[in-house]
């Protein structure tokens, strides 16, 4: 059996009794609305597609189940367990990993910081979703108002409206800009909706996770209805599901399929560790965790279906487009009726033409038009959401509508995922008392909201997006993956497995599985070791770059390759290191202040002995 | 002779009006793509009509008032419905320079557009570019509007949920105090009432009364 804490764990030291879930919907709203995000909606559908459609899910169920279930319930069970937020929690486990704790809190402020200036850009596309027509289809028209601004005119209208009307982006890191007034609103109006609702911890979160978890699987139901009855989804289905497994035989395939399922669940942030924490203590965390992984999964699954029935709606739309154009190119040079050549007539009446008009036909400016060539026109990430959704809404029949919920959607997301990344970050705070006693709780999240806005202004800046994907790429994946290894390890070896299977047997009513014990003590930290080797050869490889968007470069609209300058690679150098400094740090001056304290008793035990034996003398 | 006449004025009109003459513009429309089932059919009315708009605009240029619906002249009308026209002068011998017609057309074309239901995508004069509508800027974005709502909301919810969080406060600051006090008074009221000190009356619960367990236990079991 196993020993009760010394401390009784339903008060904290302050004798203040430790907020708890309303009930079980709530906690697990809270995890379901942490772990989707928007991951789930615009990275695994483009994952999926271009790994081959149905044969990605291989490699994706596989890490899921050795690799992202049994991490997640470590997570849940120690902080159901010991009753304490990351830092706690770590410091319970053993003084030397208290490390681990405090670098999760850096990294899920540092993610914090990045995600809600994505959340910030959603909130202006829905607060300019409520005008017809939307403001991203048309170009505004030049000085003269005779013809389109240029730069619209060369990439598009959809483009146009994200890179200038809303980042106003510049095109080199270096060349920082001004801020944006608008969007630095928007961001100040994101960390508002924030504190409103994390503003009194759970107690806040709680009421309002009903929702913002559960309008998004609103939303993604409505756009699976429409859009499979949009024309040309099914061809944008059968497209992303066709399986090729020949694509499995590339490592790359296997590498992104485990740190997906990695960030989808969002490990390794401390979040659900103090969601958990607020847990009575036997409470099942396995079933906990497996049904919210899977959850998790399945969700990924029905928004790929929406995503990916909008997108095939809209490349048979540009393909009707392509055709069209070309089939007016031909009616005007040869002065055919209108309509008088169908889409389907266009190639035989092309083959005709040439063959008795060739030259006339040869200075046309007709276009070669695939299907399969818009099919793969696919993005990730906000690319995804701002440029390819935001026309696909365009061609639909009420578009503000659905511009409006689709952003909503959006928004809703991210929210829920900040409640979990704000937990992480004020549930150790609290725990550790940082703030003397007799300051609110509010006022705490008050400070850290405000202090988070300040830091994530220089996102609002020209050059903000450039730094974003920075933050995306270099903050938040190596450390996690370091951290999620530290986790399991620490708690499978330091912890000991039979201690922590005894208390999950305390706590759920049965001792793990051998398939439990097998994924913590060997193949969750192997696969974890495995992925962080391969992630580091990868970046190695190729010279860090991004892709700035240019209007001058000369292929426009093609975005343009640049390497990142020095002090931008010093900077990430920073980002990736400085929050995992905290690991030996800590564990260093636990050794030092232990050391001391042995010296120092040593020296007051030969005081005594000396001491005493001059008494004796 | 009238023949003769007729086939010269024809023959001159002929050569002042030809795909690629000087002064001339070539139109398109694309009378389907823009009303479908009401699509009209073009015909010599249509055509009528058309040159009747064309000297109406150059009417409106100064100098020009005296153009008749005759000084318009179309040709080469294809099935795509595309056809040249140029505008000549009273004598009927010149055509009138590119730029006054590109003017008057300019000034003028959302009326011809609306004589024949078009609009600029439909009802093209290749060579000359339409002014574009200005954007619809109304004095306040519609976007701010809504932030504001928003943003007024969620401000006035914080003060609620602040001040509700203070006033809890309080009262939990106040509670235990009071619940001080009144067992202060009950306490004060025992020692008062009677003058009876009643310290060791237990006025809660039962109080095992030792005298009588002592005697229980003298009771031998059965």
């Amino acid at each position: 059996m196993a020993h009760a804490p010394e401390q009784d764990p339903a008060t904290s030291d302050l004798g203040e009794e430790r907020p708890k879930w309303d009930n079980k919907a709530q906690y697990f709203l809270s995890c379901i609305g942490f772990a989707v995000g928007l991951g789930n909606i615009w990275r695994f559908p483009y994952l999926c597609q271009t790994y081959g459609g149905g044969a990605f899910l291989i490699p994706y169920v596989i890490a899921l189940v050795f690799e992202g279930i049994p991490i997640f319930h470590v997570e849940l069970a120690i902080g159901q367990r010991l009753r304490k937020g990351s830092v706690g929690v770590w410091t319970a486990i053993s003084p030397y990993l208290s490390g681990v704790g405090l670098s999760s809190v850096t990294l899920s402020l540092l993610i914090s910081l990045y995600y809600n200036a994505i959340v910030a850009w959603v909130l202006w596309y829905l607060l300019n979703s409520f005008q017809h027509p939307l403001p991203w289809s048309s170009c505004p028209p030049d000085l003269n108002r005779t013809g389109f601004v240029e730069e619209c005119q060369g990439s598009s209208a959809v483009s146009y409206f994200w890179y200038r009307q809303t980042l106003n982006i510049t095109a080199d890191i270096n060349d920082s800009g001004s801020i944006q007034w608008w969007l630095l609103l928007c961001l100040a109006a994101s960390w508002a909706v924030v504190y409103m609702c994390v503003i009194r911890g759970i107690e806040t979160t709680g009421k309002v996770i009903y929702f913002t978890a559960l309008f998004p699987y609103l939303v993604l139901t409505i756009f699976v209805i429409r859009g499979l009855t949009l024309p040309g989804a099914t061809k944008g289905l059968i497209y992303l599901f066709t399986p090729n497994m020949h694509i499995l035989q590339n490592p790359q395939v296997w590498l992104d399929a485990a740190t997906q399922i990695f960030f989808s669940l969002s490990l390794a942030f401390g979040g659900h560790i103090a969601f958990a924490s607020y847990n009575s203590p036997r409470n099942d965390c396995q079933k906990d965790a497996v049904v919210i992984a899977l959850v998790n999964s399945m969700t990924s699954l029905y928004a790929s279906i929406a995503v990916f029935s909008v997108l095939g709606f809209k490349a048979t739309n540009d393909y009707g487009h392509c055709l069209d154009r070309n089939i007016l190119s031909l009616i005007n040079e040869f002065d055919f009726p209108e309509q008088s050549i169908s889409r389907d007539d266009y190639l035989a009446v092309l083959m005709h033409l040439n063959a008795t008009w060739p030259k006339r036909v040869a200075q046309l400016p007709l276009k070669v038009c695939r299907l399969e060539d818009f099919l793969d026109k696919s993005a990730s990430g906000p690319g995804l959401a701002f440029i390819l959704f935001t026309e696909a809404v365009l061609h639909m029949p009420g578009a503000p509508a659905w511009a409006v919920l689709f952003f909503g959607m959006l928004f809703t997301l991210g929210l829920s995922t900040m409640f979990g990344s704000m937990e992480a970050v004020i549930t150790p705070m609290l725990d550790v008392g940082v703030l003397p006693r007799w300051v609110p709780k509010e006022a705490l999240t008050g400070l850290v909201c405000l202090a988070c806005f300040l830091f994530a202004t220089c996102f609002t800046l020209q050059s903000g997006n450039y730094w974003l994907e920075i933050f995306d790429n270099v903050a938040a994946s190596l450390n996690l993956l370091i951290l999620a290894f530290l986790e399991v390890v620490g708690v499978a070896y330091v912890y000991g497995m039979k201690r922590f299977c005894d208390d999950i047997a305390w706590m759920t009513g049965r001792r793990p599985s051998p398939y439990w014990r097998l994924t913590w003590r060997v193949v969750s930290p192997l696969l974890l070791l495995t992925i962080f080797v391969a992630y580091i050869t990868l970046l190695s490889q190729k010279p860090l770059s991004y892709r700035a968007w240019n209007p001058k470069y000369e292929l426009f609209p093609t975005r343009q390759e640049k390497l990142y300058p020095g002090w931008v690679l010093a900077a990430c150098a920073l980002l990736s290191l400085l929050p995992l400094l905290w690991v030996p740090g800590v564990a260093l001056a636990q050794l030092l202040t232990r050391q001391r304290r042995t010296w120092r008793d040593r020296d007051a035990c030969l005081d005594t002995d000396t001491s005493s034996r001059q008494e004796w003398d | 002779m009238l023949w003769l006449l007729f086939f010269l004025v024809t023959a001159i009109h002929a050569e002042l009006c030809q795909p690629g003459a000087a002064n001339a513009f070539k139109v398109r429309l694309s009378i389907r793509t823009a009303l479908g089932d009401k699509a009209y059919a073009w015909d010599t009315n249509e055509e009528y009509l058309f040159k009747a708009m064309v000297a109406f605009s150059m009417r409106k240029v100064p100098n020009r008032e005296a153009t008749e619906i005759s000084h318009v002249l179309l040709c080469n009308v294809t099935q795509r419905v595309s056809f040249w026209f140029v505008v000549t002068d009273p004598s009927k011998n010149h055509t009138l320079p590119a730029v006054e017609v590109q003017t008057a057309i300019r000034m003028n074309k959302n009326r011809i557009n609306g004589a024949f239901f078009l609009n600029d995508q439909t009802l093209e004069f290749l060579k000359i570019p339409s002014t574009l509508a200005p954007p619809m800027d109304p004095s306040v974005p519609i976007w701010i509007i809504i932030f504001g709502v928003i943003f007024c909301i969620v401000i006035v919810a914080i003060t609620l949920l602040i001040l509700s969080g203070i006033r809890q406060r309080r009262r939990k600051n106040k509670e235990p105090s009071e619940v001080d006090d009144a067992e202060d008074k009950c306490e004060n009221m025992n020692t008062i009432e009677n003058g009876i000190p009643c310290d060791p009356l237990d006025m809660k619960g039962g109080h095992m009364n030792d005298a009588f367990m002592t005697e229980d236990e003298r009771l031998t079991p059965l």
